[in-house]
């Protein structure tokens, strides 16, 4: 159940004990996770002792290579013990329920679950489930989010560009299916992002989109005109079978960053992309290894991000 | 037996009558309302002072999971959730696992219900065998065994043409044929409404659109077929609107909505709470202020609980994954009560929405308080205030989005026949 | 403010640096932990006109309470922009209670090499140690009352004061 009825991330003091979602948190939380990754990043002392002793479980319903490794690498970073756990989930099989597992894994004295899924709400669905100490990480939930790289995101941003109160933040491609979109959203709306765009084709934004508070734009040209932060999405090729779109070719003539269509943005605009990327898709070699690519970096403040995010939780106490 | 009900304010929603009468039963008849027979002298008196006597709620959709789904519930328990609900008459969709197409299943169904001596059952046979959309069943034969109409429950058709012929074959006979509008393709894969809450969570959606195509395409062939059609479980403000203006047209179709979609919208999903995914999908507060008011402009002919009680296992799953379905036999009566209370309608009007007009659709002799006939009633105390938990439902579902809630209203006595067959302790 | 018993911060640091001038050389390192040893270490470091530029260490990820107390809310990078391996080291702090801090920063450092000495400089010590460490430079000790605890403030002007609260730590 969940110690706090009124936001199921917290406990009743109020502090992180679960983060499924950037939704719903205030933004003091959002800025205490990344002035905390802060002192992670550059750090000469890569390994500190915070967490050990404790156990962090990857709980890998869908898998992942990239995510898993930072998280991992984050875990051992902060001399936490990392048990790795692939689960191949398919609705045909019907071996261990899903609450089954989570009570076992529960029962071996882990801290922290990360947890990637491919139904949207299942970390909540496990959060809600486990025993009230042990500590819930959405490493990204369906279409649902993915607020470690929300929050990874929103500190590159403020990395190069110090405030969110004067920015305008474009976010390109396919937001229908898109937990990072969403996260991204969340967090920038927090954080005080006056201006949010969604540039992508009508198949491929959610119904009422609007209603989480983004201007959208069809056109490309127009949607980066002055635009500070141009956040790229993966497109996934699925979306050309389910009829969504006809071809990657033209969703790249309309939709994939050129340097002709960055210098729409800001001369000093940065680009994001939470990878992997389908270059010559979504974006174009030159600008993803560009003067304005900030990617690299992104993957740097990733474990900073994610070494933040377990210190606060494995610090509070089920309240 | 002979019982005398006795102090009680009676609603007739058939007849009109809300006015305090006693009501006088006999052989399982109701023998006389008002005044007692002469001779009449009884073995048994129950005490209705303060109490509401109607007649015993008909529901139009009920899964009582035999046969095939008897881990998650039995005829038994669900038989008592039904009269502890107040229900005594009461149609189960064909989706039981083999599906209602064989005479013999029928048949079966109809036998067990009856010896267990509570609700009428009136089984509702499948359109197409096996539910699969393509072929016909044996319509005429499942009516003789018992069925009362004709449904695909949540199963799509194979196509329009399968559509056209069926109601074609069920009009030849005068059998109804009751139709959930979902267009299968545009359905596909959807969990949750397509507004707002599907888009900040995540979650695969089903437009309006979905039931508005659908619900077009059945009106236009029920006027093409001359087939009696019903519309189950309408769940947005454009599909009431639909049949509002098809009734308006004069077609002699019929709806009903889910006692759920009355009161439950989209936000009630939560955090993802698997006990809100409903089919069809709970929507928006405009879709459900629809619904409301088409209550109370007579555009909504019954409201049933769509029963369907699900086992832990398969409801506790991430909100994709879990069995879509709530129990709510129980609460029937009391949500109906608490929309009346919300609407500010008469208690009457809202009482007809679960018996002279359900009763209508199924074409039975049920739904109504009348001398000389089944005594069928239901003797609800609509103050009392009752937590919907576990240890309070007798269905083996306890699958239910107002679990740990209270609500008001709860039936003291059923009647079937003239037995009581649920007494409240 | 009346009947304040704490002595006066300026002068107890006017007094340290006087303790550490024959100690200290063109080689030493001085570490200020955070925040009032940060302070105290910036107006030694300059005082002293040391070469080595001035380390900053946060402890918060070495902390021995961090299982009762959780991660304290600002985090700072700790900072040390010289070699540790071989050199003479001294850590400064505001206040030197049970002590636990200083085993942190000691642990601290160790990971970033190995020292050849590290001493401890203090402004206060107020006694209640639960190990087994000790100021080598020191400016004054204070007797509190149970309840009570001392912090170090500094102005806008940079002037730094020590000031008494009552439900302390």
């Amino acid at each position: 159940m969940w110690l706090n009825p009124s936001n199921p991330q917290l406990n009743r003091a109020g502090e992180l004990h679960h983060l499924l979602t950037l939704e719903g948190l205030p933004a003091e939380i959002l800025r205490q996770i990344l002035d905390t990754a802060k002192s992670f990043v550059g750090a000469k002392v890569k390994k500190v002792p915070l967490l050990r002793g404790r156990a962090v479980f990857n709980l890998f319903f869908e898998p992942s290579t990239r995510t898993r490794t930072t998280f991992e690498i984050a875990a051992k970073r902060l001399s936490a013990d990392v048990i790795n756990l692939a689960i191949a989930t398919s609705s045909q099989t019907k071996g261990e329920s899903l609450l089954d597992t989570v009570d076992n894994l529960s029962a071996m004295h882990a801290d922290m679950f990360v947890v990637r899924h491919s139904e949207s709400g299942a970390p909540h669905f496990i959060a809600r489930h486990v025993a009230p100490d042990i500590h819930v990480i959405n490493a990204g939930d369906g279409r649902h989010a993915h607020p470690t790289q929300g929050l990874l995101d929103m500190y590159t941003i403020r990395h190069y560009k110090k405030e969110f109160s004067g920015l305008r933040v474009a976010i390109v491609g396919d937001i229908l299916h898109s937990r990072v979109a969403r996260s991204q959203i969340h967090a920038l709306t927090t954080l005080g992002c006056p201006e949010i765009r969604v540039i992508a084709p009508k198949t491929l934004l959610p119904a009422h989109v609007e209603q989480l508070g983004v201007h959208v734009h069809h056109d490309m040209r127009q949607g980066l005109k002055d635009v500070d932060v141009v956040m790229m999405l993966r497109l996934q090729s699925e979306r050309m079978q389910g009829a969504l779109l006809p071809s990657a070719e033209e969703f790249y003539k309309y939709y994939g960053l050129t340097e002709q269509k960055l210098a729409a943005a800001k001369p000093d605009a940065i680009v994001l992309h939470p990878g992997p990327m389908n270059r010559g898709v979504e974006i174009d070699s030159s600008v993803a290894d560009g003067r304005q690519s900030v990617i690299l970096p992104q993957v740097t403040f990733g474990i900073a991000i994610r070494m933040a995010v377990m210190s606060i939780l494995a610090g509070t106490k089920a309240k | 037996m002979r019982i005398h009900i006795k102090g009680g304010r009676l609603i007739d929603p058939g007849s009109g009558v809300d006015a305090p009468r006693d009501v006088y039963v006999a052989a399982g008849k109701i023998v006389a309302i008002g005044e007692a027979p002469n001779g009449y002298t009884a073995n048994r008196v129950i005490d209705a002072t303060g109490l509401v006597v109607c007649p015993g709620l008909v529901d139009l959709a009920a899964r009582l999971r035999e046969p095939g789904f008897e881990y998650m519930a039995t005829l038994e328990s669900e038989m008592e959730a039904a009269v502890a609900g107040g229900v005594t008459s009461l149609a189960c969709p064909p989706d039981t696992d083999p599906p209602l197409d064989e005479p013999g299943l029928v048949a079966m169904l109809k036998f067990r219900a009856k010896n267990l001596n509570r609700a009428h059952v009136y089984p509702v046979g499948a359109l197409t065998q096996g539910l699969k959309g393509g072929r016909l069943t044996e319509m005429a034969e499942l009516v003789d065994a018992g069925c009362v109409a004709f449904s695909q429950a949540d199963a799509p058709l194979a196509d329009h043409q399968v559509l056209v012929s069926a109601l074609q074959y069920a009009a030849t006979f005068g059998f109804p044929v009751w139709l959930r509008p979902q267009d299968a393709a545009l359905a596909r894969g959807g969990v949750a409404h397509d507004g707002e809450v599907a888009t900040r969570l995540g979650l695969a959606a089903i437009p309006v659109c979905a039931e508005t195509i659908a619900l077009a395409a059945i009106l236009i062939l029920a006027r093409h077929t001359g087939a009696r059609v019903h519309l189950a479980r309408l769940s947005s403000a454009e599909g009431v609107a639909m049949v509002r203006q098809a009734k308006q047209h004069g077609l002699p179709v019929t709806c009903d909505i889910g006692v759920h979609h009355a009161h439950l919208t989209e936000m009630d999903i939560g955090y993802f709470d698997p006990n809100s995914h409903l089919v069809p999908p709970l929507r928006s507060q405009r879709d459900r202020d629809a619904l409301r008011a088409a209550l109370a402009d007579g555009t909504v002919d019954a409201i049933c609980s769509d029963h369907t009680p699900v086992d832990e296992d398969v409801k506790q799953l991430p909100f994709a994954q879990a069995e879509p379905g709530a129990t709510a036999l129980e609460l029937l009566l009391p949500l109906t009560l608490k929309w009346a209370e919300e609407a500010k309608a008469p208690l009457a009007l809202a009482l007809a929405k679960v018996t002279s007009g359900p009763a209508r659709v199924l074409g039975a002799d049920a739904g109504h308080l009348t001398p000389g006939h089944p005594a069928d009633i239901c003797v609800f105390d609509a103050e009392r205030y009752w937590k919907v938990e576990a240890g309070s439902l007798k269905s083996q579902g306890k699958n239910t989005p107002f679990l740990g809630l209270e609500l008001k209203g709860k039936a003291r006595y059923t009647l079937v026949e003239g037995q009581v067959v649920y007494e409240a302790k | 403010m009346p009947g304040n018993p704490l002595p006066d911060a300026e002068q107890l640091l006017k007094a340290l640096i006087e303790q550490m001038r024959p100690a200290v050389g063109p080689e030493t390192g001085l570490i200020g932990i955070h925040t009032g040893g940060v302070w105290v270490a910036e107006r030694l470091h300059q005082a002293l006109a040391l070469r080595v530029p001035l380390a900053t260490l946060d402890v918060s990820f070495y902390r021995d309470d961090y299982e009762s107390r959780g991660l304290r809310r600002d985090v700072k990078r700790s900072e040390i922009p010289f070699e540790v391996e071989g050199r003479d080291l001294i850590l400064v702090d505001d206040v030197l209670y049970t002590g636990r801090t200083i085993r942190a920063a000691l642990n601290e450092v160790f990971d970033y090499g190995r020292p050849g000495r590290v001493q401890l400089a203090a402004l206060v010590d107020r006694g209640g140690r639960q190990l087994p460490i000790a100021a080598q430079f020191l400016g004054a000790t204070v007797q509190l009352k149970s309840g009570q605890s001392i912090e170090l403030e500094r102005d806008a002007a940079g002037r730094l004061r020590l000031v008494l609260r009552e439900g302390g730590k």
